[in-house]
């Protein structure tokens, strides 16, 4: 076997074509991290949004709780389902719920985002636990007042606490900023929901969120639902409907982002496979010597795949810490399925960790095979007088 | 000329690493050229809209509609000319991922799009039939839909299944336009709905505005809000295009990543090709000594290896710029209906050949200053 001090001296030998085709190997591997991350980073947010017990009800076909409305009556009968839990004063833990778009500056420049107002009631907060105030307080029901996510705060004009908004013939004074921990909900602004309807001339709720007595009675309210010809109702537990909600987005970010990786790996490994050439074409005369010495085209094969492993692994990590710098970065962008902006974290799993080594590693080892195994047949002779 | 022949044969002397970074060039020039279409394809719908068409929407967002009142107030507005409605239908053909998009359009809507040509008699046959619909020549083609088919599509902001009969193919008197849509009557759409949820009959999505003179845009955009003002539903008007960019605008972090990411690539490709640079010209330090002790100066050091990495860069970025034209076509077949407009541009040409150059000259520095550095006793000692 040929020491592993060898292969890694070769590499430090030739710094600048070591850093080169790292740096190169790097790029590729950080464009591969960070697209993992991204697609990592929504799913969280979307997991995050929903509870497992809560159900969102919505209109059949509607899709989103934009697009969604059921009238009061229809939310009355909803709400008296025996499957739905009853909280300490003897009332559903249900919220009726309208969500809307609302046009909003971004702070710093004139493009418009949409952004969702959800109008919620002390039921609805009571649901989503994770949804905790950090600054400010909360809305008081029946009046003028809304809160926003932290994802929102200074974002947008006019959403300081203290600033107010016109819309809707009003003006929403800006009392509060709450964290939902990372999810969905921090892209939103809440406020009371009678009082958004009044505002907006609506008279039918958007969807409606609630909680089960028991997880297990989920199927019996969803065939419950669907069997009432009062309403055509479709139900679904919370985390399934936000992750459905961005699955359009996810997909086109995945395959956008695997697309680019695939083309931009064939470069860095043409990148590696012509410093690993270089590498063997450099030393026929030592490969001549090593192979005279004894060692087997076997151990000078290891020792070459080795050098380019070592090669990809470098520029894998130097890839992977320039990803985990992303970490701090958030990004937003619109969901086209409910068209309202969204925004989430690159988020760095060790399992994306892994995948990124592994395929450094490969990038190394397809660049490397080739050359390695021109070097292992070189004929001990020729070598030699080679130099 | 003795020159020229000494590049082209240390160009040629490692073939192998020759054609692997000529190939690394072209794909990382063709990748550029994609990428760049890709943006361009996003702008592609606001590059085609005009400027001498308002719309008006609700100022609050578009999920807000306007009341069917608002069409003669807003007809009233000096430099007025005409007025269409239009209502974004969202419906499902089969399953969301057919998606396209769907407009229930008053019946003077095709009047405000010249660029959209239809032979005479299928509008006629259009206007008479109650539940008609116009498909764009894009749209028929992905899924063959033929004059005289039922489309039906399942309604998500309005509940239920409609189904309409398609009466007509729309033509783009031009490349540009994206015809990869439906439009649909107004009427239908608006009787249905005043049936099943009267609260929602007569409202209209946006207003399309004709104006008389089209450099009084922003003046009419301003009287038609002002009209409106202080009113249940405020108004926002802004030209079709500036209204196309505020979508486009909504996933500009997408699109900002795209041309990062575009640069990105041509990084990888610098650091393929300073690689090459760099490992040839260290393997050839006793040959420019050599040169050196003959008497040749570092400028005609500089100009070999100079010659030598253009050379491969123009190979490369040559073939990668022959390629992207036939590489869009292929891509835009694959896409489906995604990109309707996928056309290269002379500006992305242009860029890739300007990349290419910019690679071949930066990729020689360090290795042209290192040659012209070597000191003749050194460089004649060194092994590779």
């Amino acid at each position: 076997m040929i020491p592993l001090n060898y292969v890694a001296r070769n590499l430090w030998k030739r710094r600048l074509t070591t850093t080169l085709t790292a740096g190169g190997l790097a790029l590729v591997v950080f464009v591969f991290a960070t697209v993992l991350m991204l697609d990592a980073g929504l799913k969280r947010t979307l997991m995050t949004t929903g509870e497992y017990d809560n159900v969102v009800v919505i209109r059949k076909g509607s899709g989103t709780e934009i697009q969604s409305s059921i009238s009061r009556v229809q939310a009355n009968i909803v709400e008296m389902n025996a499957a739905v839990a009853l909280g300490a004063d003897g009332l559903p833990r249900a919220a009726k719920e309208t969500v809307v778009l609302i046009s909003l500056n971004r702070s710093g420049s004139q493009q418009a985002s949409n952004v969702v107002i959800r109008g919620t009631s002390p039921a609805g907060l009571q649901l989503r636990p994770q949804v905790k105030m950090i600054a400010g307080r909360l809305f008081r029901p029946g009046s003028a007042e809304i809160i926003v996510g932290s994802n929102i705060a200074g974002g947008y004009d006019g959403t300081r606490i203290g600033e107010r908004l016109r819309f809707a013939q009003r003006e929403w004074t800006i009392v509060g900023t709450f964290d939902a921990g990372a999810s969905g909900f921090d892209s939103e602004v809440w406020g009371d929901a009678d009082q958004l309807m009044q505002s907006f001339r609506r008279i039918n709720y958007s969807a409606m969120v609630l909680k089960l007595a028991d997880s297990e009675l989920f199927e019996r309210f969803k065939s419950d639902i669907d069997a009432d010809p009062r309403f055509a109702g479709e139900v679904k537990r919370e985390q399934v409907f936000y992750s459905d909600q961005s699955k359009a987005l996810s997909s086109f970010l995945s395959i956008l982002g695997l697309t680019l990786t695939a083309i931009f790996s064939i470069g860095a490994t043409i990148g590696a496979m012509i410093t690993m050439y270089a590498s063997v074409s450099n030393r026929v005369a030592e490969i001549g010597t090593l192979r005279a010495l004894g060692f087997r085209s076997r151990s000078v094969l290891a020792a070459f795949v080795l050098e380019a492993l070592l090669l990809g692994l470098v520029g894998g990590v130097m890839g992977l810490a320039g990803a985990s710098a992303m970490q701090l970065v958030s990004f937003s962008t619109t969901n086209f399925q409910t068209f309202s902006d969204l925004s989430f974290h690159f988020l760095l799993t060790p399992a994306i960790a892994v995948q990124t080594l592994l395929f450094s590693l490969l990038m190394g080892l397809l660049g490397g095979f080739l050359p390695a195994v021109r070097a292992a047949r070189l004929n001990i002779v020729d070598a030699l007088r080679a130099a | 000329m003795n020159a020229l022949k000494l590049i082209v044969r240390n160009a040629l002397r490692h073939r192998l690493r020759s054609a692997l970074t000529v190939a690394g060039l072209l794909v990382a020039v063709l990748a550029y050229g994609l990428l760049q279409t890709v943006v361009d394809a996003w702008y592609a719908g606001a590059a085609a809209s005009s400027n001498a068409r308002l719309v008006t929407r609700n100022s609050i967002s578009l999920v807000f509609a306007l009341p069917l009142s608002y069409e003669a107030r807003i007809r009233g507005v000096d430099g007025v000319a005409a007025v269409a409605r239009s209502n974004w239908f969202g419906g499902i053909y089969q399953e969301s991922k057919n998606f396209f998009p769907q407009f229930a359009v008053s019946d003077n809507y095709l009047d405000l799009y010249p660029e959209f040509t239809l032979p005479d008699e299928q509008r006629a046959a259009f206007l008479r039939d109650r539940k008609g619909a116009l498909v764009g020549r894009q749209l028929a083609d992905r899924f063959g839909f033929k004059v005289g088919d039922v489309l039906p599509l399942r309604g998500t902001i309005f509940p239920g299944t409609w189904e309409f009969i398609v009466r007509g193919i729309l033509d783009a008197a031009d490349e540009t336009k994206v015809t990869n849509l439906m439009l649909f009557r107004w009427d239908y759409l608006n009787e249905t709905m005043r049936k099943s949820a009267p609260g929602r009959a007569n409202q209209v999505g946006v207003y399309v505005l004709g104006i008389s003179n089209p450099d009084n845009a922003a003046a009419v955009s301003l009287a038609v809000d002002a009209v409106f003002k202080n009113s249940l539903a405020e108004t926002l008007t802004e030209t079709e295009q500036a209204f196309q960019l505020g979508f486009v605008a909504m996933s500009n972090q997408i699109i900002a990543a795209i041309r990062i990411v575009s640069y990105v690539v041509i990084l990888i490709i610098m650091a393929v090709m300073a690689n090459t640079m760099a490992m040839s010209a260290r393997e050839r330090t006793a040959e420019y000594a050599t040169l050196k002790a003959l008497g040749f100066g570092p400028g005609f050091l500089a100009a070999l290896i100079f010659g030598e990495s253009l050379t491969l860069c123009i190979l490369g970025g040559g073939l990668g710029i022959a390629l992207t034209a036939p590489a869009a076509a292929g891509f835009k077949s694959l896409a489906g209906g995604i990109f309707p407009i996928f056309a290269v541009s002379t500006d992305t040409l242009a860029a890739q050949g300007a990349c290419a150059l910019a690679v071949g000259v930066l990729a020689a520095i360090v290795p042209a200053v290192r040659a012209a550095r070597v000191r003749v006793v050194d460089g004649l000692r060194a092994v590779g």
